[in-house]
């Protein structure tokens, strides 16, 4: 009964979002206000049938309902709560309504907090949102329904895969929708600008908070992803450059872009076009990257149940929107006359700069990812475009945008020299540089790797300190606390991005590996650190049995810490996972990975010394903190604006 | 939602990427065979490895590349070799052969075009002289009004 209301309430919900789409542009159009207030009711109502709908299915996998042919083929009664929930995603017709789900809940807070908006601009996002969300109500009810019943219910579900049995599973993917879908917003506020043909400062306002809550979620998304592949596949890979890894990850850069370009029509109402460009685009990739994750037509390690007929939707979504949105553009960009007037060493240059590093990295991504696609289809060709590829062809552009990022982010808007500004920085080059060189002395005659890696990584870290520094003038530290969130958050991601560039290349360069046969019992070392495998046990776990494996790990004869790398298997599905085991250190991670028995009783050990992985995600984090800080911003607080003003009674214009 | 996915599906008892019996007593041949297999790919996963892979046929080219080196195949006979069998889908660092030029030269060229054109749109904005700042109509003062109130 529950499952057919829910069943019921997604149509509802595709219904509402039919006239949320028609009657505000309507309205809009006449100015007839009436037709125009219709968005925000049906906005909200939208996001509470599509709250039922997510509600209902989850209460299917909760209570095991083995009548859902969704729930059989994805979930067991066996397993632990935490993954009845998070089964729910954990499949493709359940991920696309959490993916709605977002969508609506954007589409909602925007009415929410959209109280400062103007009326007609309004009533255009939230009907371009709805747009997007009637396309993908679409995609649901009719190739992908996570409501259908089977004719014969079996007595237990066929379980989740146990790759996916990990708390991983629980944050990972709502993070990345969160972070796709809310591109959607950013993609609604350009195409809603160019209806009215009307871009400003404000517009840049409005929109940058979206692309910032993004972004975010994105980082925190793509970072999630990264950690769990790091302690689940059992080499501790961070980043496969995998076509579906790549598909969270070009819109990230061009979110990342739109970011900074925001900022200039916000302060100098210049790269309007450009804005608007980088805001369809950046949610065009997240459709691309749906494409590729639902379509099957790249061959991916993420594993969906794929169907070419659902890859003809989403491409046919993707076409009705990019196509129509760039019409719109051509139609319309040329009337964003820029306003502000700047020399070619300023701010706005190191920005646009940003921005050509930022989208065509994305665009290299793009293109290093369809290729094998392009090269079968064009030339016949089976080919592969693998990491090696993307690590040579990507990274020079990380570089680039390193080396210029703290000169950039200094530079005075208008009019700058770039000597002065480099005079301030000086302390922080040569503090960098001498780094590099400590760490290209103490290396032996390794690589340039890491020592490159660190000098950029410091470079940006110092660099961002000395710009908040500068900022605070004479009156130092007093100052420092007062400074705007928008400054701190800057600064605090920059440094993110440095920590991140410094710890990748660390742990590629000085990262030790060993490979062996061990019998418990005998001690092995590794850069320094001895391990010791003192025993392995068969552990029954709640829905799988163990091999686990009792490590001491140990320096210079004081203990660290006791391992458990284990083998599971899961008698649902047959399948084996490898759970690493990991010390997890400040400076370095001690990871252990156990193997097979061998003939003379011993067991295959993998051990790994891995330098400065875990700034990997804490620069993520850091990165993720500062967009969260400059969200905070005073002058991005729409919400709060708008509640004063209601509250005062400000008469609707 | 992982690599391991197809790989464990198509092995029935899970083997293991590089396993101790495989190493090569010389640790030079073995860092070069190193090096070799990160760049291979196990063709019955997906986008992994051989190096990585936990596939049977991964093993079997890890073993293949090593039986080459000890041989006396430079590095690049050793690919060669491989890429004789089991074709141009094995490198996972394509080749430029071909219309693959276009796959390398994307990047520079995109490149030195945006930079190209951010310089046509920057040298065109120093150009412009600044427009005068026109008086707020009486709609932007009653909204500028609103904004300076909270």
């Amino acid at each position: 009964m529950i499952t057919e209301l829910g069943h019921f309430a997604l149509v509802l919900a595709f219904l509402v979002a039919c006239v949320q789409v028609v009657v505000p542009l309507i309205g809009a159009h006449k100015r007839w206000p009436g037709w125009m207030a219709v968005a925000e009711p049906a906005a909200n109502a939208q996001f509470l049938l599509v709250a039922f709908s997510f509600a209902a299915l989850t209460y299917a996998f909760v209570t095991s309902d083995f009548s859902l042919r969704l729930v059989v083929l994805n979930s067991h009664s066996l397993k632990p709560m935490l993954y009845k929930v998070s089964g729910v995603w954990g499949n493709h017709e359940g991920s696309m309504l959490l993916w709605v789900l977002i969508l609506s809940l954007f589409g909602a807070t925007a009415a929410w907090f959209g109280g400062a908006l103007p009326p007609t601009l309004k009533a255009r996002v939230l009907a371009v949102q709805s747009a997007i969300g009637v396309a993908f109500y679409g995609f649901i009810l009719f190739t992908s329904n996570p409501f259908l019943r089977m004719a014969a219910p079996p007595f237990d579900g066929e379980g989740l895969n146990p790759l996916l049995q990990d708390p991983g599973l629980a944050f990972h993917p709502p993070f990345l929708y969160l972070g796709y879908v809310g591109l959607s917003m950013a993609f609604s506020f350009a195409v809603a600008a160019l209806i009215e043909g009307r871009v400003d400062a404000a517009w840049a306002r409005w929109v940058r908070p979206w692309t910032l809550a993004a972004w975010i979620f994105l980082t925190i998304g793509i970072g999630l992803g990264s950690w769990w592949a790091y302690y689940e596949l059992g080499w501790g890979g961070f980043w496969f450059w995998d076509p579906v890894e790549n598909a969270s990850f070009m819109p990230w850069l061009i979110a990342a872009a739109l970011l900074h370009s925001a900022i200039v029509v916000e302060k100098r109402e210049s790269l309007k076009s450009w804005t608007i460009l980088l805001a369809i685009m950046a949610f065009g990739f997240s459709l691309i990257g749906t494409f590729i994750v639902r379509s099957g037509v790249i061959t991916s390690v993420h594993a969906f149940a794929n169907d070419p007929e659902r890859g003809v939707f989403i491409l046919a979504i993707l076409a009705v929107f990019m196509g129509g949105a760039l019409t719109l553009y051509a139609a319309r960009a040329g009337a964003m006359e820029a306003k502000g007037v700047f020399s070619v060493v300023s701010r706005e240059s190191g920005l646009v700069v940003n921005n050509i590093l930022l989208a065509v990295a994305a665009f290299v991504v793009f293109i290093g990812t369809i290729w094998p696609l392009v090269a079968e289809i064009a030339f016949g060709r089976k080919l592969s475009v693998g990491a090696p590829f993307f690590n040579m062809a990507f990274t020079p552009f990380m570089v680039a945008l390193g080396l210029i990022l703290p000169v950039g982010a200094m530079l005075p808007w208008k009019r700058a020299s770039l000597g002065r500004t480099f005079k301030k920085l000086l302390p922080a080059f040569v503090l960098a540089l001498a780094l590099a060189g400590l760490s290209w002395a103490v290396q032996s005659g390794r690589s340039l790797l890491g020592p490159v890696g660190l000098f950029l990584g410091s470079w940006l870290i110092f660099g961002a300190a000395v710009d908040l520094w500068t900022r605070t003038g004479k009156s130092g530290f007093k100052r420092l606390m007062r400074l705007p969130r928008a400054d701190w958050g800057k600064s605090v991601a920059h440094s993110g991005l440095g920590v991140v560039m410094l710890a990748i290349a660390g742990l590629m360069a000085w990262e030790q590996e060993d490979i062996r046969v061990v019998q418990t019992g005998e001690p092995f070392e590794i850069a320094g650190y001895t391990l010791v495998l003192d025993s392995v046990d068969r552990v029954q776990g709640p829905n799988y049995i163990s091999t686990m494996g009792t490590v001491s790990l140990s320096k210079d004869g004081k203990a660290i810490s006791t391992l458990h790398p284990e083998k599971r298997t899961y008698p649902v599905s047959g399948m084996p996972t490898t759970e690493a085991g990991i010390d997890n250190g400040i400076l370095r991670d001690i990871y252990v990975v156990i193997g097979d028995p061998q003939d003379d009783g011993g067991w295959a050990v993998r051990s790994y010394y891995k330098p400065l992985s875990n700034w990997i995600w804490g620069g993520a984090i850091l990165m993720a903190i500062g967009g969260v800080l400059s969200l905070s911003d005073r002058r991005y607080r729409v919400a709060a604006g708008a509640r004063k003003m209601t509250a005062a009674g400000v008469p609707a214009e | 939602m992982k690599r391991l996915i197809l790989a464990l599906i198509l092995v029935a008892a899970p083997v293991w990427a590089v396993q101790p019996d495989e190493i090569l007593d010389d640790p030079e041949l073995e860092a070069r065979a190193r090096v070799i297999s990160k760049d291979l790919r196990c063709l019955v996963c997906r986008n992994e490895n051989i190096d990585d892979s936990n596939a049977e046929l991964a093993r079997d080219l890890r073993l293949l590349v090593r039986e080459r080196l000890v041989a006396g195949d430079s590095d690049e006979e050793a690919v060669a070799y491989i890429v004789d069998r089991y074709g141009e889908y094995v490198l996972l660092n394509p080749t430029a052969r071909g219309a693959n030029w276009v796959l390398w030269a994307a990047g520079p060229i995109m490149l030195i075009a945006g930079l190209g054109l951010g310089l046509v749109y920057l040298r065109r904005r120093q150009a412009t002289p600044e427009r005068k700042i026109e008086a707020l109509s009486d709609e932007e003062k009653a909204r500028l009004a609103e904004i300076m109130d909270d």
